[in-house]
């Protein structure tokens, strides 16, 4: 089996002479990194919800652990990928670094925004409420997710590359260092928490559902990696494009002052 | 002897674009003229919200006092960056010479200034509005102190990232306010004690609001130099 063909191929030729490159985000790399993605979801979906036991006492809500700890783990992995590319762009000037701060920034909100959820939908049948204000996990997590969506929408202001991507950095950067002043002023506002500390070393848990978590961390790491690359490769492929314009723009303005 | 130099040309200059700004301010009068009546029109706002029952709006006002301040944190922080983006005034400003982070603390100085008239009177009039008491005279002084620097360092930094964006006025407020969580809650928890609503110890708030102040400001210093160059 090879990766299949894209249907814009014409076009897509097109843009590759134009750009002197290749102008697609998937490789031979990303398509076996994705199909292995999707089969070892489709495991960790089999094995959570149908032969993983239910719990003594939350009953079937426990399955929502396999979603919610590895996009919890996930969201913080990516916007910490975030966080120390801000301060490479503001420090080296690196655009692989800028362009890798802004995948891990979309992918770290869509992964924060699923912990949310599905803490919330946990939280119903479990502690009786959707939202506790007391919890400070809960409280810094949604907080980080609104400075993230800020961090997206300056993203989204658009104008010169390097000029969103300076104030980008540097909301990524007073974000980053922030959350944990957050996080302190909630704890001690709280000063509780309804988060279970450690049910991963307590050795409460059944093999099977350990098993089933191991898993799904693996396969959330692999959906996230593959994430990650290809959404790399589109920012990298619009930096090329818009420094191509630029570069096409001063040529033609170049030709004009010569005649 | 340099260091010492260096320190009073800092200074200078951090005094120089402070008095700018609040010049500007003064004679434009826009500070006085609509962020002053904008706080006291919240206040009043509160009152109609919570059905103007003494006992709710005596508990809830120390929060009710700090949204206000967040929200005029917003307005004059606005203004700061409009003052900064007529005539290309912020290429001057990085052409003149001076340190960017003596920069930067002049106009996170001069919204500080403008935030400190503006509590001087949210909190004379919440004692007039919602009954208040203040039991604790230092300790919302330091607690003002603390929370504006926080803010206005926070603020300016953040205006600076919008400066010259034309979205900036919807963009500002998503960043600043989920920023400024900390300071809402713990200058909250510190009026509380200060005003006697609820029996906790204020002046650990106070610390934490000086930390968020320190970090803010330095990170604000660090980071106003490649802002300017590049937006």
């Amino acid at each position: 089996m090879t990766p299949p063909e894209s249907e814009g191929a014409a076009s897509e030729t097109l843009i590759a002479s134009y750009l002197g490159g290749p102008a697609r985000t998937g490789s031979r790399f990303t398509f076996w990194l994705g199909l292995a993605t999707l089969i070892g979801l489709a495991g960790v979906a089999a094995l959570g919800l149908l032969a993983a036991p239910a719990d003594d006492v939350q009953g079937d809500a426990v399955r929502i652990i396999f979603v919610h700890v590895p996009a919890a783990l996930g969201a913080y992995t990516a916007l910490g990928v975030t966080a120390v590319g801000s301060v490479m762009w503001l420090w080296r000037r690196s655009v692989w670094w800028d362009v890798t701060a802004h995948a891990g920034a979309e992918i770290g909100v869509l992964l924060c925004g699923l912990t949310l959820v599905t803490g919330m939908l946990w939280g119903r049948p479990t502690w009786g409420t959707y939202w506790e204000w007391g919890d400070v996990r809960l409280v810094t997590a949604l907080i980080l997710f609104l400075v993230m969506v800020g961090y997206l929408s300056v993203r989204a202001l658009g104008g010169d590359a390097d000029s969103v991507a300076t104030r980008a950095a540097v909301v990524g950067l007073v974000g980053g260092i922030n959350i944990p002043i957050v996080n302190r002023s909630v704890n001690w506002w709280a000063n509780r928490t309804l988060h279970q500390q450690s049910s991963l070393t307590d050795g409460k848990l059944a093999d099977l559902t350990l098993f089933t978590l191991f898993l799904a961390f693996v396969m959330a790491a692999m959906a996230i990696l593959w994430m990650m690359v290809h959404r790399f490769r589109i920012g990298w492929l619009e930096r090329q494009l818009q420094a191509r314009d630029l570069d096409e723009a001063l040529a033609a303005r170049r030709a004009e002052a010569a005649r | 002897m340099t260091a010492w130099r260096e320190l009073s040309r800092f200074t200078g200059d951090a005094v120089l674009v402070a008095s700018k700004d609040l010049r500007i301010e003064w004679r434009a009068r826009t500070a006085l003229g609509q962020m002053l009546p904008f706080a006291v029109l919240v206040l009043v706002l509160f009152g109609f919200a919570l059905d103007a029952n003494r006992p709710t709006l005596r508990l809830a006002t120390p929060g009710l006092l700090w949204m206000t301040v967040l929200f005029a944190t917003v307005v004059a922080v606005q203004r700061s960056v409009a003052v900064e983006s007529a005539d290309g005034a912020r290429r001057m400003l990085l052409l003149s010479g001076m340190a960017p982070a003596a920069a930067f603390a002049g106009k996170a100085a001069a919204v500080a200034v403008q935030l400190l008239v503006v509590e001087a009177l949210l909190v004379p009039g919440v004692v007039l509005l919602y009954d208040a008491d203040i039991e604790s005279v230092p300790l919302v002084v330091a607690t003002c102190v603390a929370a504006t620097v926080g803010l206005a360092a926070a603020g300016s930094l953040l205006g600076a990232v919008v400066a010259g964006v034309r979205a900036h006025q919807t963009v500002l407020p998503i960043l600043l306010l989920p920023v400024s969580a900390p300071v809402l809650i713990a200058a909250t928890r510190a009026f509380a004690d200060g005003f006697g609503t609820v029996a906790v110890d204020g002046w650990p708030w106070v610390a934490l609001l000086a930390g968020f102040a320190a970090v803010n400001a330095v990170v604000g210093a660090v980071v106003y130099g490649p802002l300017l160059e590049d937006t």
